[in-house]
């Protein structure tokens, strides 16, 4: 004799939630920008760094970082490159449409760490996404961080990411924002170069009170970690966030691993030292 | 409840009458090896082997299966999702001390923030009769240096060893007690029959030899020392990265998740199933950054895993030393020989 037993649905933590597409904007012709909105209305709370598990049924999941201001609320946003399968489904979804969403997942970083320093952020391509939680969060509580310089480099001008993001950053008089692209076109006036050409360009920090967020493609984070320990920022004042493909996100199947350590749980925001301590973090 | 005896001419008797209400799997041959397989007929009940040297894969596999559906969906949206949690109430027959140690291992990793459900459930739902084994099964085992000879204090709900006529019956929890009940074989066991267990297990020590070149308390610690060394290059260039080695592994864990669509292309299921830090693209992420990228620092990786980090997170032993990744590894690679190779590599640093 066999009988088979049924938990009840709130006990599985791979049960997604069922959120909303209220808002969708292609970026370029491979990233899109959503917001999602919770459909039971229970909102979500989560910090600056946290990543969530989106499901297109039939396809997959996929860890997204969560790209809007931190806090209680009630949608989030994500900025999404069609890369994978999954990610390729989601960029076809239209507003009204649903998604499954697990999480938020990871450690996060709670901004009020770093009240009363200089903050620089470093962001290079997509890493512009979970950066923007941060900075984001930086520029909506001004009044606690001294002086705010924001980097950010992309590939060609048509790469650029949160262009009306970009434009109101770059005409705020309480903070510093400065782009380049890699290579421009005819009509780019800006910066040329790679993001640490930046570091030259941008005014002088407090290297002992300064807190930086290095979010890039592993190349990018190398040589911008150099530039900020060349200017005396210390290795634990120097933060990133590591990009792994967690499919459960629960500290269970291994895919985020480095070391001992899950990135899904005790990451993905680590600070350098700490990344010089796992060794194979990047 | 004192430990019991069940004459060997009742065994059959025991069998059926786990049966009633279970299922009931137990080791039986197949090929030139063992399988643990369900006894769903009178034949299979007496295909069962008490006597078997080592399973091809661990008991795991009715805890952690192979392929398990976690969620079944109607189609792309999340609206008519449903968790699959499903657990047969089952018996398995024949659980030799390392794997119920790896049992141990398994319960803690799955326990642990959050727990998984799909594992607690079955796991709920599952009695464990173990078996003493009398000697090692290959060259490979190492059971005595990592402690896991004798069963552990708690996990299993019967014990059995073999005193030649009849089974030696201790009893490790309410379930094995009403397993002993519903049987009218069982007897109390006798100072003679204590005499003979305590021989047995005395055998067992002396044939069981230590095999490493130091306590296994310091295997986390020699790891750690050996994690520049470059043996994991030298024994990196035999490894396949095939991925048997984690397949057939006790306390492996890993998994992959995917969705699997039905034939209206719409409805499906998605399910979990094992996977290999092994395979080249384990630690692989979008846009084809491979953390992990050659076979030396997958090895190492598994190596770590088994020695030094599955310890620290749960406290139980990442490997059991019952040697199966090396039996059935195609280049011959042996963890046994690693473990002993970072010995000398940290005499050499000294």
């Amino acid at each position: 004799m066999t009988m088979t037993m049924s938990n009840p649905a709130s006990a599985s933590p791979y049960l997604p939630r069922v959120a909303t597409v209220a808002e969708a904007c292609k970026f370029t012709p491979k990233e899109a920008w959503f917001r999602f909105e919770f459909a039971d209305g229970q909102g979500i709370q989560y910090a600056a760094g946290q990543f969530m598990e989106v499901s297109v049924f039939g396809v997959g999941e996929a860890p997204i970082s969560i790209c809007s201001a931190p806090g209680k609320r009630g949608d989030l946003e994500m900025c999404i490159r069609a890369v994978g399968d999954v990610t390729n489904a989601l960029h076809t979804l239209q507003v009204g449409q649903t998604v499954g969403l697990r999480g938020a997942f990871g450690n996060g970083f709670d901004m009020d760490k770093v009240a009363g320093k200089d903050l620089l952020f470093v962001a290079g391509g997509l890493g512009l996404a979970p950066c923007r939680s941060f900075i984001l969060d930086a520029l909506n509580h001004r009044e606690k961080f001294r002086n705010v310089t924001i980097l950010y480099g992309a590939r060609t001008p048509a790469d650029l990411l949160f262009t009306k993001d970009l434009e109101a950053w770059a005409q705020r008089k309480d903070s510093t924002f400065l782009m380049t692209v890699d290579r421009g076109d005819e009509n780019w006036k800006g910066n040329t170069g790679v993001i640490t050409t930046l570091f030259r360009k941008m005014p002088k920090v407090d290297p002992a009170n300064t807190a930086a967020f290095i979010i890039g493609p592993p190349i990018m984070f190398k040589f911008a970690v150099l530039e900020a320990l060349a200017m005396g920022l210390r290795k634990t004042s120097i933060y990133c966030s590591l990009e792994r493909r967690m499919k459960c996100g629960l500290g269970k199947c291994g895919h985020c691993q480095i070391r001992n350590v899950y990135v899904c749980q005790e990451g993905p925001i680590f600070n350098y030292a700490e990344v010089m301590r796992l060794r194979e973090g990047i | 409840m004192l430990p019991q005896i069940l004459p060997k001419s009742k065994f059959d008797e025991f069998v059926g009458s786990l049966s009633a209400d279970n299922r009931v799997v137990a080791p039986m041959a197949k090929g030139p090896a063992f399988a643990f397989q369900e006894v769903q007929t009178p034949e299979d009940q007496a295909a069962i082997r008490m006597d078997y040297d080592l399973s091809i894969l661990p008991p795991k596999k009715f805890l952690m299966p192979q392929r398990e559906t976690l969620l079944s969906f109607g189609g792309r949206g999340p609206e008519n999702v449903q968790p699959q949690v499903q657990a047969k109430p089952t018996v398995i027959l024949g659980v030799q001390p390392m794997d119920l140690h790896a049992i141990a291992t398994l319960d803690a990793a799955m326990a642990k923030d959050p727990a998984d459900p799909y594992y607690q459930a079955k796991r709920a739902v599952t009695k464990i009769v173990g078996l003493n084994v009398a000697q090692y099964a290959n060259d490979y085992q190492f059971m005595a240096d990592m402690d896991t000879l004798d069963a552990p204090a708690s996990g299993w709900d019967l014990f059995l060893t073999d005193l030649g006529d009849r089974w030696f019956v201790e009893v490790g929890s309410e379930a094995g007690q009403a397993m002993i009940t519903k049987c009218a074989g069982f007897s109390p066991a006798k100072s003679d029959d204590h005499a003979a267990k305590v021989a047995f297990d005395k055998a067992k020590a002396a044939a069981c030899s230590k095999r490493l070149p130091y306590d296994a308390r310091y295997l986390p610690e020699l790891l750690a020392n050996s994690y520049d060394s470059l043996l994991w290059n030298a024994v990196a260039r035999r490894c396949f990265s095939c991925g048997s080695c984690t397949n057939v592994c006790p306390t492996c864990y890993c998994f992959d998740v995917q969705d699997k669509l039905g034939l209206d292309a719409a409805s499906g299921e998605r399910v979990r199933s094992w996977d290999s830090c092994q395979l080249r693209v384990f630690a692989e992420v979008a846009g084809g950054e491979n953390f992990r990228e050659h076979a030396d620092s997958r090895l190492r990786h598994r190596v770590f895993r088994k020695g030094k980090f599955i310890l620290e997170r749960t406290g139980k032993p990442g490997c059991v030393g019952c040697g199966r990744c090396s039996t059935h590894c195609v280049a011959g690679i042996s963890i046994l020989e690693t473990f002993q190779q970072i010995a000398d590599e940290a005499a050499a640093e000294i």
